[in-house]
């Protein structure tokens, strides 16, 4: 389906069976990219991280609101 | 008819003090409010000074809040009691079934509403700096922007929209509903684990949403249990023969500014096409709570959700065609009453997200753009670096770690986000109200006559002028009160019973 049918379609019984979605050719960032600076985000998160996972879990307990 | 749209969001934040054997978050919170206030006093005007309270006369009748006291020790039962404010931004920052909670002023349109978002953040995180300082050494009182602590426990963050009185609830419920459970794939802020009974966490290593899992009617009135997709909840805050609010409490808090710019702006354009009636047919799910709950569960985004006459189709679907309808809204109706020029930066975005969801195996692209991904994304990596099971405790860390809003430790703060407003914005709307909305007239006469404002509430301001009679100022059109309208008559006026004289005057 072109993005044009996908917004025209109409959700009763008569539906089209679907085809496959084709992807949008516009990229929004450089996945590559996105995956180098992964390793430089994991090293951060390291260092931030609560230094006892489970303490800290255990121990965020919160009422209800609304 | 459409009106034009008036935007909120109320936040309740998560609260953790650290340190002590026994904590109160009742206490914790009032004292991160107070601390705030405290720090942040006007210049001339000392920490003893009174502050204008929230009148609570329309919500509670016989309670009148004034000014507050630095509690000393505070018994859970007395919540009428706690702290609660009016921030000179037009804001309500005050103490919530014991969590702090900050309602941002009405905003005329969603970039506006991030902006204001960004700043109530901000207002949290100088909250914990200025209660550092009063606290002993050990103690540390440490604010979170979610939803549920994975144990059971749930928080909202609100949404509320100006609606036309005349449009049909049930239409509102219907159409809403579908929006509701289907925008998750763009608003969800992602969690590890899942908190429905007879679930493990195993069962769920990773789910789109933090709230669907609490939410078990369709429509109703609750708020804390039974939640419902629609909250029917019927209190306006304005002329209400003309005005409804849609409460929303279906939402997860977002970081991620693109997340809560189209949460609030796609909202507003669908109430608009449920208002002048041009959405050209109605989707309804054969079971609205299954639906939303599936959809969370759906990280592949191609579960098929079934409709009322057995047809199926995908979340993505249902986006799809409202962004469509949303298309042929703008071309035929403009963007008047759903924001202005930000509506048309709502209908890109929400393409561009679209597209990105298209590919479910590879959302690189909208790291940065929806908490859920960007989420995912620390988790997944972590994981594969660390070689660990997806039950390992450490990942449920990081699902809390990302919502802590100490800037040095927030795992969000790591991320490369797509931002839309700049830093002097949202500076800027930490102190100054909103310049397009009736907020500018309340926070600016809280920043000039502050010790003479006894009470406030989101559609009135009661002043004392010095006479035997308080005069309370009301203030029933959310777009009235704008800077257009009321700043020649605020900086012409030396006290209050002046601006009350010119008020009479104008009428």
């Amino acid at each position: 389906m072109t993005e044009q049918e996908k917004r025209n379609r109409s959700f009763s019984s008569q539906s089209e069976s679907e085809e496959d979605i084709e992807v949008g050719s516009e990229a929004l960032k450089n996945s590559g990219r996105i995956k180098d600076e992964l390793d430089g985000l994991l090293d951060e998160i390291d260092e931030v991280l609560e230094a006892n996972a489970e303490d800290f879990v255990k121990s965020y307990i919160q009422k209800g609101g609304e | 008819m459409t009106v034009k749209k008036t935007f909120g969001i109320e936040t309740e934040y998560g609260v953790i003090h650290r340190g002590v054997s026994d904590p109160n978050p009742i206490l914790a919170s009032s004292l991160l409010i107070n601390a705030y206030l405290y720090a942040h006093s006007p210049a001339d005007k000392g920490p003893g000074a009174p502050r204008p309270g929230w009148d609570f006369v329309h919500e509670t009748p016989d309670k009148d809040l004034r000014g507050f006291d630095f509690p000393e020790a505070i018994a859970p039962e007395i919540e009428a009691h706690l702290v609660n404010a009016v921030l000179t931004n037009g804001s309500r920052y005050y103490v919530d079934h014991a969590h702090p909670e900050l309602s941002a002023p009405e905003c005329s349109n969603p970039l506006s509403v991030v902006q204001y978002d960004v700043a109530s953040d901000k207002i949290l995180v100088s909250s914990m700096e200025a209660a550092r300082e009063v606290m002993p050494p050990g103690q540390e009182i440490v604010v979170y922007k979610n939803n549920s602590d994975g144990k059971g426990n749930s928080y909202g963050c609100h949404e509320n929209y100006l609606v036309d009185r005349e449009t049909s609830f049930d239409q509102i419920a219907d159409h809403a509903t579908t929006h509701f459970v289907t925008r998750q794939i763009f608003t969800g802020a992602g969690k590890v684990g899942c908190e429905m009974s007879g679930y493990n966490r195993s069962d769920v290593p990773f789910q789109i949403t933090q709230r669907s899992d609490f939410f078990e009617e369709r429509v109703g009135l609750e708020t804390t249990l039974k939640r419902p997709i629609i909250n029917t909840r019927d209190e306006p805050h304005a002329d209400p023969t003309k005005y409804r609010r849609l409460h929303v409490i279906v939402g997860d808090a977002n970081l991620c500014q693109v997340a809560t710019f189209l949460k609030v702006g796609t909202t507003g354009i669908l109430l608009s096409m449920i208002e002048s009636g041009t959405l050209d047919q109605k989707i309804r799910f054969k079971d609205p709570v299954r639906a939303l709950q599936q959809v969370s569960f759906d990280l592949a985004l191609k579960d098929p959700l079934e409709l009322i006459d057995g047809v199926t189709t995908t979340a993505i679907e249902v986006q799809w065609w409202l962004y469509g309808q949303a298309e042929k809204y703008v071309e035929n109706f403009g963007t008047e009453n759903i924001g202005g020029d930000s509506a048309l930066l709502v209908l890109k975005w929400w393409e561009k997200v679209l597209v990105g969801l298209e590919s479910p195996n590879d959302l690189a692209p909208l790291v940065g753009v929806l908490d859920w991904v960007s989420k995912k994304h620390i988790l997944d990596g972590f994981q594969d670096r660390k070689k660990i099971d997806s039950s390992d405790v450490q990942l449920a860390a990081i699902d809390l770690q990302y919502h802590d809003l100490r800037p040095e430790k927030s795992l969000f703060k790591r991320i490369n986000q797509e931002i839309l407003v700049s830093e002097e914005e949202s500076n800027f709307a930490i102190k100054n109200p909103p310049e397009d909305t009736r907020a500018y007239f309340r926070g600016k006469c809280l920043e000039k006559w502050p010790e003479d404002i006894v009470s406030a509430n989101w559609d009135s301001l009661v002043f004392d002028s010095g006479e035997t009679n308080l005069q309370r100022v009301p203030m029933l059109e959310p777009s009235r009160g704008t800077r257009e309208q009321t700043e020649d008559l605020l900086n012409s006026s030396n006290s209050v019973s002046d601006l009350l004289e010119r008020l009479e005057d104008n009428k």
